[in-house]
């Protein structure tokens, strides 16, 4: 390696780690995202034409065509997806990576495997590449609706033990079969079949968690292959990316009062939580129509919005901003109350308000609108559930007991807007819906606030 | 156990590296407001791209007849700039929305 290189590569790694500490502040995170991106493509370029060693000019023409296809492709997917569907394109993108491990990992079987080091590193990038790769295509296909949640019976152990079989298998295949390339197929497969079976019983509002999490372990496989080249930038890289990773993956877990292990292994949805939705509540709800709500939101002096993952699938961004925009017209005080994990990622639904031209100022975090919820008139909750279920504050035998949530029962006023009655994620009954002073607007979000909005127009 | 030992002596300088990253990474994230977890998640996944520079290797490395090396290493190639500026231009995308608007 020329000293160059090594330099170029050091460069590339301080640009990383300010980079990363640059994304985690809003006012200098697009610079941070720059500054990560200019480093990596010194880091790609050095490698292509820094080294010492020969190379047939045919290898660089296919480097090119490769380098060209996969920028051009990225960019375009990058650009034009929605970004609704943000989730699920970070998950494909990583996806990409694993992939990219794997078939390092694959090439480089049949090139070193003599010294027990290597092979353990190699085998261990191909593992843990195949396991992000089909995990993160599993966790994208389904958040993109085209695949449900299957639960195999006793997934859990049959998980446990196939993780179990791949670290045997690998080790095997390091101490008495190094040469195998049969092996090291099989590995593969099996490698690919986990990550399918891995993501495959995790449910939507969890997908995040794991999207971070495998983002996490991608970081992971990359410094695997980095220490198989002795690579500065890709190990130091790589393991950045997994610990800034694995501590997210814990902030998400945090704000929904989950612990890591209840994600992975799944209670909610299953069999004791479907028990917990019967007990609880009954009592009457309330419905009211588009006039009325209009009525109510159109006599408020303040009024807070609560958007929720059923507005971010209803792609109802715009038409609550012209809500928002409507009632400040008339004189209303609107803010929007955000929880950490509404949406369908920890600040989705903040990248969707901005999308729609929501000031930055009318997004209001948890702790502070809690406290202004008894002054205000009316709170409008579109597609919001188990964030403003009360229950995690009074019913300890609820499983989100605990969980923070937007203290919404304190106001004047409640209209929730939903789909039906249906539970939310938390598969577990919401008694604000039975509240006396809580009115319930059936319908999709987009249309039922598509209508609130002529209704208000009309006054 | 010998065997350990030696590895660990040998790989003294990596070790230290390794460890002393993964508290850089844990101390850069700690604190991040949740408005920007999904940006984050999307800066350090284009980060992982980085495993692109070992598909490079792999692809500078081939010898012009090893076409199992060849062939591989350039889907490897593809799908690791695709991770690489899928993830920075999709985290752009999204930081541009917070820009303050006049």
């Amino acid at each position: 390696m020329t000293i160059t290189l090594s330099i170029i590569y050091l460069i590339t790694t301080i640009a990383f780690v300010i980079g990363l500490k640059m994304l985690g502040h809003p006012e200098t995170a697009k610079r941070g995202n720059l500054i990560s991106g200019i480093g990596m493509g010194l880091a790609i370029f050095a490698t292509i034409f820094l080294h010492d060693f020969e190379v047939p000019s045919t290898n660089y023409l296919l480097i090119g065509i490769a380098l060209l296809i996969g920028a051009i492709l990225g960019y375009l997917i990058a650009m034009k997806v929605a970004m609704t569907k943000m989730p699920e394109l970070v998950s494909l993108f990583n996806g990409f990576g694993g992939g990219s491990a794997l078939l390092i990992g694959l090439v480089e079987f049949s090139n070193f495997s003599t010294d027990v080091t290597q092979t353990s590193t190699i085998i261990a990038a191909v593992i843990i590449g195949s396991i992000t790769f089909t995990g993160s295509l599993i966790a994208w296909a389904k958040l993109n609706g085209s695949m449900k949640d299957i639960r195999l019976p006793k997934y859990n152990l049959i998980n446990n033990l196939v993780v179990l079989a791949l670290i045997a298998f690998g080790a095997y295949i390091v101490m008495y079969d190094p040469t195998s390339l049969t092996l090291i197929y099989l590995l593969l497969a099996a490698s690919l079949v986990y990550g399918v079976l891995f993501v495959i019983p995790i449910g939507g509002a969890d997908m995040p968690v794991v999207i971070s999490l495998l983002n996490s372990l991608t970081g992971i496989a990359a410094a695997i292959t980095g220490i198989l080249y002795g690579n500065m930038v890709m190990m130091v890289g790589g393991i950045l990316v997994g610990s800034a990773g694995l501590i997210l993956t814990f902030i998400m877990c945090k704000a929904m009062n989950r612990s890591l292990s209840n994600v992975v292994f799944g209670a909610f949805g299953g069999g004791d939580a479907a028990t917990a939705a019967v007990g609880k509540t009954g009592g009457t709800i309330k419905k009211t129509t588009a006039s009325d709500s209009a009525i109510l939101l159109n006599y408020a002096s303040k009024v807070v919005i609560v958007p929720g993952y059923g507005l971010a699938v209803a792609q109802a961004q715009h038409v609550i901003h012209e809500l928002e925009e409507l009632l400040t017209k008339k004189g209303v005080d609107v803010s929007y109350a955000i929880h950490p994990v509404a949406g369908r990622m920890p600040g989705h639904m903040n990248v969707l308000l901005a999308e729609s031209n929501v000031s930055y100022d009318k997004l209001i975090e948890m702790d502070n609108i809690n406290p202004q919820f008894p002054n205000t008139d009316v709170v409008l909750v579109v597609g919001a559930n188990d964030v403003v279920n009360p229950a995690a504050h009074n019913d300890p035998s609820s499983p989100i007991y605990g969980m923070p949530i937007l203290d919404v029962e304190n106001a004047k006023h409640i209209i929730v807007n939903k789909r039906s009655m249906n539970v939310g994620y938390a598969g577990i009954e919401n008694e604000l819906f039975f509240n006396q002073k809580t009115s319930m607007l059936f319908g999709d979000a987009k249309s039922a606030l598509t209508e609130l909005v002529n209704e208000l127009k009309n006054m | 156990m010998n065997e350990l030992v030696e590895f660990i002596s040998n790989n003294l300088q990596l070790i230290y590296i390794l460890i002393l990253a993964i508290f850089i990474g844990v101390e850069l994230i700690k604190n991040v407001p949740s408005v920007l977890h999904t940006p984050l998640m999307s800066g350090a996944n284009a980060l992982s791209g980085v495993v692109i520079v070992g598909a490079l290797l792999v692809m500078l490395q081939a010898k012009p007849d090893d076409y199992l090396s060849l062939g591989l290493g350039f889907v490897a190639v593809i799908l690791g700039i695709l991770n690489v500026v899928g993830g920075f231009v999709v985290t752009d995308r999204m930081l541009q929305m917070f820009k303050k608007k006049k």
